[in-house]
């Protein structure tokens, strides 16, 4: 009886140590890539891209499982800027459809409810309890969070609008 | 008069369009008619846009202030002349794209009546410097050779460059374009006032006056005008375009050369144009904002070209109405020059303090030919007055390189013109060059509108940890609180019944 449970202690001792050595030893480092991905991405783990966050996006990135055009705030200058990283071919066609849209609460309809600012990633949304809620549209990225759960479906997604300040002219090349 | 910068030096490239002054130089400045109704953009500079402070239907008296300059980059607007605000809302600017922008709209009583002016400052040159840069802030003075940049920043230069000389910029290098020409013909005393007073706001020594050769009558009145100042000197440059670029007419002046991406106060020198001089005198002297300004009306389409002295915010449709309307058929309606003038979607829109002048151009002057490939002859880069490759950057923008036009020098173009001016193929080379810089600084601005969202996203998760931090704090206090109270009921339970108990 004591001769077993003498074994037994210096086998799971034993095993342990190992177990841990061999942890330090070969320890597998979480993918430099992935983490350089990870902080050009938005951070505002908004799921546009239909993955959980931005981390689980890099992942998929560094791996070659995800186009570099997902991340929809990010839009063509991102999607660029990881072609460059990823070493790949850029190519933008299937972006050009997906405009960059922000939201718009509809004044006459918000009840101010609170809901929506809540659930904004990045704080655009400006409110309070009973008070008409305003979108600032500089610091929206377009991720629909608000737009799923206002109860007056009073929240618009609508492109982001052309100003004398954002126009510019277009290619020659595209006009002709 | 001194005797500075005698010997010129020359610049590489640049071109001789036709010149086509011919239409209006030498005719008299004449005085546009009050029109019904003014519309004032409350951003007619380079900058954040004039914050407006009348409201609708609040009657004001010409010169009164419409709208405040918001920030170090702006400047305010004032009414052209007295009448009632009649809307403060978006009308279309006058701008390629044709989109709108906040304007006042003000209708004229017809009184044209003054705010109470200042007494006339005669003593201006003892003022403080610093007194002098503001007044021409208030006075909502922009640079009016149409990059309309406000000149009160300009002239506090100083306190950042060690400053030597100021450049006034008469070279009028565009075709068809005569307004400085003319004002320097009819206020040259004006203009050599507002400069010197310009002088002492930069405190600079000298003072260049440049006009290219073809302005002779101007040459002879500003010469005289300046014959008793030593420290003010008036130079003919030669004809060539583009002379009028203040890299290039410092370089051709002094020998020296701007560098890349830099200004020309990095090496002390300030360039304004000559009708911001008038407008300084005008400001510091009579105590009068710049409402007004002269345009010229001019083309091939224009029933009596003319250089008309305008206020501020007369519909360009106005303007061609009294220049004897069109006559042939307008294909074009230019901005400023016909080298870098800007095309007018419609003639509605206002004229603004950068607005050098208006052109119609018909088809024959346009001379419109098919674009044909680029056969790299080389002639455009002979022609470039900033040492680039505009082929090159062309067939980068093109292909949708841009970092590759910024490569080849995109950022220093100076959109100049001249390339597309000799291309043999008809190349829209600065429609290439627009499009580039106007896609790079989109590209800038979605980039850092990702660095600001990621600050925000990460500040708030940082909050919200805080908050959901504190919030178990808080319940642990409370429960900690609770067995802290029930121990003590215990503790009193226990003592109770080993009291009873003894």
């Amino acid at each position: 009886m004591i001769t077993a449970i003498i074994i037994l202690t210096l086998l799971g001792l034993s095993l342990g140590t190992l177990l841990g050595v061999a942890a330090s030893c070969f320890k597998v480092e979480a993918s430099p890539l992935e983490t350089e991905i990870e902080t050009m991405l938005p951070g505002s783990q908004c799921g546009q891209c239909g993955f959980p966050g931005c981390a689980p996006a890099a992942a998929a990135l560094a791996n070659g499982d995800a186009d570099i055009t997902l991340c929809p705030p990010g839009g063509h200058a991102l999607a660029l800027s990881l072609a460059a990283k990823l070493g790949v071919h850029a190519d933008l066609s299937s972006m050009e459809e997906a405009i960059p849209m922000i939201a718009r609460i509809r004044s006459e309809l918000c009840i101010g409810c609170t809901k929506c600012f809540k659930r904004c990633p990045t704080d655009a949304i400006l409110g309070s309890s009973r008070q008409i809620h305003a979108v600032i549209s500089d610091a929206c990225t377009g991720c629909k969070k608000c737009f799923e759960v206002c109860p007056t479906e009073c929240i618009d997604m609508r492109p982001i609008p052309i100003t004398l300040q954002n126009w510019h002219w277009p290619s020659p090349a595209v006009a002709a | 008069m001194s005797n500075v910068a005698t010997r010129l030096f020359r610049i590489r490239g640049g071109v001789h369009p036709n010149e086509n002054k011919q239409a209006t130089a030498g005719s008299c400045i004449v005085d546009m008619p009050l029109p019904e109704l003014l519309y004032i953009p409350l951003q007619q500079h380079i900058g954040a846009p004039a914050e407006p402070v009348v409201q609708r239907g609040m009657k004001v008296l010409k010169g009164q202030l419409l709208a405040n300059s918001q920030g170090v980059i702006s400047a305010p607007v004032h009414a052209p002349t007295s009448g009632i605000i009649r809307s403060i809302g978006k009308y279309p600017a006058p701008h390629p794209s044709g989109l709108p922008v906040l304007t006042v709209t003000l209708q004229a009583d017809g009184e044209d009546r003054w705010i109470d002016l200042p007494a006339e400052q005669t003593s201006a040159l003892n003022l403080d410097p610093e007194d002098i840069a503001s007044r021409v802030a208030a006075a909502g003075i922009v640079g009016m050779g149409g990059a309309t940049f406000p000149s009160a920043v300009k002239l506090n230069l100083r306190n950042r460059y060690k400053l030597h000389t100021l450049v006034i910029n008469a070279a009028e290098c565009e075709p068809y374009l005569t307004c400085d020409d003319q004002l320097m013909r009819e206020q040259p005393e004006d203009i050599i006032e507002g400069v010197r007073l310009m002088m002492h706001a930069m405190q600079v020594s000298q003072a260049i006056i440049a006009i290219e050769a073809n302005k002779p009558e101007a040459l002879t009145v500003m010469r005289q005008a300046a014959q008793q100042f030593d420290s003010i000197s008036v130079v003919t440059v030669p004809v060539r375009y583009p002379m009028g670029s203040e890299k290039h007419l410092v370089q051709t002046l002094t020998g020296k050369e701007t560098p890349a991406r830099a200004l020309t106060a990095d090496i002390g020198i300030v360039v304004h144009n000559v009708a911001t001089a008038n407008a300084v005198y005008q400001a510091i002297r009579h105590g009068k904002p710049l409402i007004s300004r002269i345009v010229t009306i001019s083309g091939g389409a224009i029933g009596k070209p003319a250089n008309v002295r305008t206020l501020i915010g007369t519909p360009i449709a106005r303007l061609i109405e009294f220049c004897g309307g069109f006559t042939g058929d307008p294909a074009f309606i230019i901005g400023g020059g016909p080298m870098m003038g800007q095309p007018l979607p419609q003639t509605g829109v206002p004229i603004v303090k950068g607005s050098s002048g208006i052109l119609a151009l018909t088809e024959a002057e346009l001379a419109r030919k098919t674009t044909m490939p680029c056969i790299r002859c080389g002639s455009c880069v002979k022609v470039c007055p900033c040492g680039l490759l505009p082929l090159e950057m062309a067939s980068r923008a093109r292909a949708g390189d841009l970092d590759g036009a910024v490569d080849f020098g995109l950022m220093d173009c100076i959109a100049c013109g001249s390339c597309a001016y000799v291309c043999p193929s008809h190349i829209p080379l600065i429609q290439y060059f627009s499009y580039a810089k106007g896609a790079l600084t989109e590209k800038q601005r979605m980039t850092h509108k990702q660095e600001e969202i990621r600050r925000l996203a990460e500040a708030r998760k940082q909050r919200m940890d805080q908050l959901a931090r504190e919030k178990r704090a808080a319940l642990a206090k409370r429960k900690a609180d609770m067995a802290a109270a029930k121990a003590r009921e215990n503790n009193a339970d226990a003592a109770k019944q080993s009291r009873a108990g003894a």
